[in-house]
């Protein structure tokens, strides 16, 4: 089930889970073995610590759910000292989603994990909804993209995949500009925005107004952006949005992702990632896929 | 340990707005200790997506079985209530923390509110297993609200207070003249945050030690998605990792 994302990043089998969705791995040990899983991706990670946003952070919607956590971390630093040597030696990729508001945030922070051995990817965050100057100002345009790719790009040398904005007129275009740039590859979508209001009070669900949407209902969206990007890049795609079972991870294979990411399906079923490995070696067999990477944009138009 | 069980639903009892639902497991349970709590996996409700934090309100470990104490809110509650008998339910447990166990001879009293008593039963019956006998102080709007008030009296004098008068003493459970007759080592406390803090209020002007249960809204229940933290003197801490079972002396209330 072996895939090859580039520049060092070998997965064992196409499923990674989610930043933020996850943890740092250890709240899931109870439910998966993260042996079988391609990777982790941990919790977004600024340079300086973040309290987020205030409470209340999150709003249940039709098949998803709102949130606005807002980045709350501890940054980079607490990151290397603390948390690393806990989970370096998980037997499965470790990948740190990088964040910041800053070009030299971002830069220095891609830097400082440059340095950690066991950390084989980035993921660089230039898509959170949820903080002013979160990010996003640099995903949803060109120019920003390349801006703070082709900088992280400078001091980065392990493998760099660029999280995108769904949040753009053409998401296309934008992955270009990260391929561009020197990203290895793109993982999308990030949330969607969208709000939530309760009625009765005629106040906002969120305490920030705003929030990204997540979950099943954004899977037909994802499921779009990452066809259109596949045919547009030639670096790997990853693809994410709403997978809640192995049938949804096929279709995102089958729209030309490399590999996937679980996310808010974990809330649901904390065991739900290890169950879509075997599903997807299950539809392989099914196929007659030898290689689950034979998956990989076979969809037939 | 964390598991995922789908129990069965063996027994069911209606209390008008709350219903206990009396769950079997095939296996043999995890520890769980009172206060902690299970995430409830609502099926068949198509505008319920996420799970439902749920207190424990009861175990028996040697028949597998858990009791949940669920009060229906919102369209999730209201389904859950809705399970027939030998319905499957999928539930995530035990998680968080639950309540410090007392040292013995240390005086407890238990206040709960509302559906806020849920977790109270299983703590006060606790305690009396290890031989400390709390006094139980609970309140609700109506009598009505006030469920299985004679299996809670049997773990050890108990106080009552209804807004409305039609039980115990009319108000709120900080107007109880117990405050002013006795005088406690430890206070837990469970109910809608408004009381709680009420009660919190109360116990530091007097000095004593307090642990409230909070019920942030959450989505994961593992400490992954921290949608559900709470302002605390170390800054924001995820009510179902970290509590739901806070010392007060934590909360910046």
């Amino acid at each position: 089930m072996t895939i090859d994302l580039g520049r060092g990043l070998v997965l064992r089998n196409p499923v990674m889970t989610a930043s933020g969705t996850f943890g740092y791995g250890e709240e899931y040990t109870d439910f998966v073995d993260l042996a079988q899983l391609g990777g982790i991706i941990v919790k977004g990670t600024t340079l300086h610590p973040r309290e987020g946003n205030p409470y209340p952070r999150m709003a249940e919607t039709p098949s998803g759910m709102l949130n606005c956590v807002g980045l709350q971390n501890k940054g980079v630093q607490y990151f290397i000292d603390t948390i690393y040597p806990r989970i370096k030696d998980f037997d499965t990729n470790v990948l740190l989603n990088l964040s910041g508001s800053t070009l030299e945030d971002y830069v220095k922070g891609a830097e400082m994990v440059d340095a950690l051995d066991k950390i084989p990817a980035i993921e660089l965050n230039v898509s959170c909804p949820n903080v002013k100057q979160g990010g996003m100002a640099f995903g949803v345009t060109t120019t920003g993209i390349s801006q703070v790719v082709s900088e992280v790009r400078k001091v980065y040398h392990k493998h760099l995949m660029v999280k995108l904005s769904p949040n753009v007129t053409n998401i296309a275009e934008i992955a270009l500009a990260a391929e561009a740039a020197g990203a290895d590859s793109v993982s999308l979508i990030n949330t969607l925005m969208g709000m939530a209001i309760d009625a009765e009070q005629r106040k906002p669900k969120l305490s920030v107004i705003t929030g990204g949407l997540s979950g099943a209902c954004v899977k037909p969206v994802a499921l779009r952006m990452v066809w259109q990007v596949a045919k547009a890049v030639k670096i790997p795609v990853v693809g994410l949005g709403g997978i809640s079972n192995a049938t949804d991870a096929v279709e995102f294979m089958l729209a030309g992702a490399s590999a996937i990411e679980i996310g808010t399906a974990n809330f649901i079923d904390p065991a739900v990632s290890a169950k879509v490995v075997w599903g997807i070696n299950e539809y392989c067999e099914r196929h007659g896929f030898h290689k689950t990477m034979d998956l990989i944009g076979a969809l037939e138009v | 340990m964390k598991q995922i069980i789908d129990f069965k639903l063996v027994g069911k009892q209606d209390f008008g707005r709350s219903v206990l639902l009396q769950l079997h497991a095939e296996c043999a349970l995890p520890d769980m200790a009172p206060g902690q709590f299970v995430q409830v996996r609502v099926d068949g409700s198509p505008s319920t997506y996420l799970r439902r934090p749920i207190s424990i309100h009861d175990v028996d470990f040697q028949n597998h079985e858990i009791t949940l104490l669920v009060q229906q809110i919102g369209e999730g509650t209201r389904h859950l209530a809705s399970a027939e008998i030998g319905d499957t339910i999928n539930v995530v447990l035990p998680l968080g923390n639950g309540f410090s166990m007392p040292e013995k001879g240390e005086k407890c009293l238990l206040v709960g509110g509302g559906i806020g008593i849920a977790p109270l039963f299983y703590f006060a019956k606790m305690l009396v297993e290890k031989g400390i006998r709390p006094a139980l102080l609970l309140g609700g709007k109506s009598k009505s609200d006030l469920i299985r008030l004679e299996d809670y009296q049997r773990f050890g004098e108990s106080f009552v207070t209804t807004e409305d008068g039609t039980l115990g003493e009319k108000g709120f459970v900080t107007q109880h003249s117990v405050w002013q007759k006795q005088s406690f080592d430890k206070i837990y406390v469970c109910g809608p945050k408004p009381m709680m803090k009420a009660v919190a209020k109360l116990a530091s002007e007097k000095k004593n030690w307090c642990e409230v249960s909070l019920e942030n809204l959450m989505a994961c229940g593992l400490g992954a998605c921290l949608c559900c933290v709470e302002d605390t003197i170390d800054g924001n801490m995820c009510v179902c990792k970290e509590g739901p079972v806070f010392n007060t002396r934590r909360l910046k209330w």
